[in-house]
């Protein structure tokens, strides 16, 4: 799926069914980048476990538009932030297997203290308020993934710094 | 009129994925939430305000945001990606 909005400067935000390449991805933050002395990036992954038992599979919807541009809200307010240069997000929505890659944050700055927080603000915040969902696929049929307090309280406490 | 969205287990629970109401503008978000069950009175037990997010034109929305015409409007559960 492409992406609608414009892939300004340094800001690269992808929502899509593909896989992506880590590899690929890390030679993007670095090529040409002689300014940044620390790259940050997070993976999630598609475990087994998690509120149903057994889980199987997983299957991401999303509010297509908006996805892109809750995304794309969420690192301009961490480059607001933070001294920080590049940042890439990708997120991937449709049928998804054990150990898949999701999600995907990478942010590059002149040091690590920024570029790690910042990497965590986004993900934190696309954890609340970018409209992807999770449905499981359990041995008992499929189950919507409840939203959890913990990532609420995450959140919440860059508003308090 | 104004068409109103739904996502994932919201879009399951009212069996569709949008629907055209007619209501008076503008309004607020609270109102369309109140529109929607009066002419659909089955989807009270779903559609509840304290539970559910907004959108409107694709960013997120309170309770007494102002709807106005030609406005995109969406209501789901809490998001659950990354």
């Amino acid at each position: 799926m492409s992406n609608t909005l414009n892939q300004t400067g340094d800001i690269y935000v992808g929502v899509q069914q593909a896989d992506f390449d880590i590899s690929n991805e890390y030679n993007l933050m670095r090529k040409d980048n002689q300014e940044d002395g620390a790259i940050v990036f997070f993976t999630g992954l598609v475990r087994d476990f998690n509120q149903g038992n057994n889980v199987t599979g997983l299957f991401l919807e999303h509010y297509p538009g908006m996805t892109e541009k809750a995304l794309h809200d969420i690192v301009l307010q961490a480059k607001q932030r933070w001294p920080i240069s590049r940042v890439r997000v990708i997120h991937r929505i449709g049928q998804l297997h054990l150990a898949d890659q999701i999600v995907y944050v990478a942010v590059s700055g002149k040091h690590r203290e920024a570029s790690f927080d910042a990497c965590r603000f986004i993900m934190d915040y696309l954890k609340n308020q970018a409209p992807f969902w999770k449905k499981e696929t359990t041995k008992h049929g499929d189950v919507w993934v409840e939203a959890l307090q913990k990532d609420k309280t995450a959140m919440n406490k860059w508003q308090q710094e | 009129m104004l068409t109103i969205l739904f996502f994932a287990q919201l879009r399951e629970q009212l069996k569709t994925e949008s629907f055209d109401l007619s209501i008076e503008l503008p309004c607020t978000i609270d109102d369309v939430l109140t529109g929607l069950v009066e002419q659909n009175p089955k989807w009270a037990q779903f559609i509840q305000k304290r539970t559910l997010l907004s959108a409107v034109n694709q960013s997120m929305a309170e309770g007494n945001h102002t709807v106005i015409k030609g406005d995109e409007i969406a209501f789901f559960p809490p998001v659950t990606g990354g």
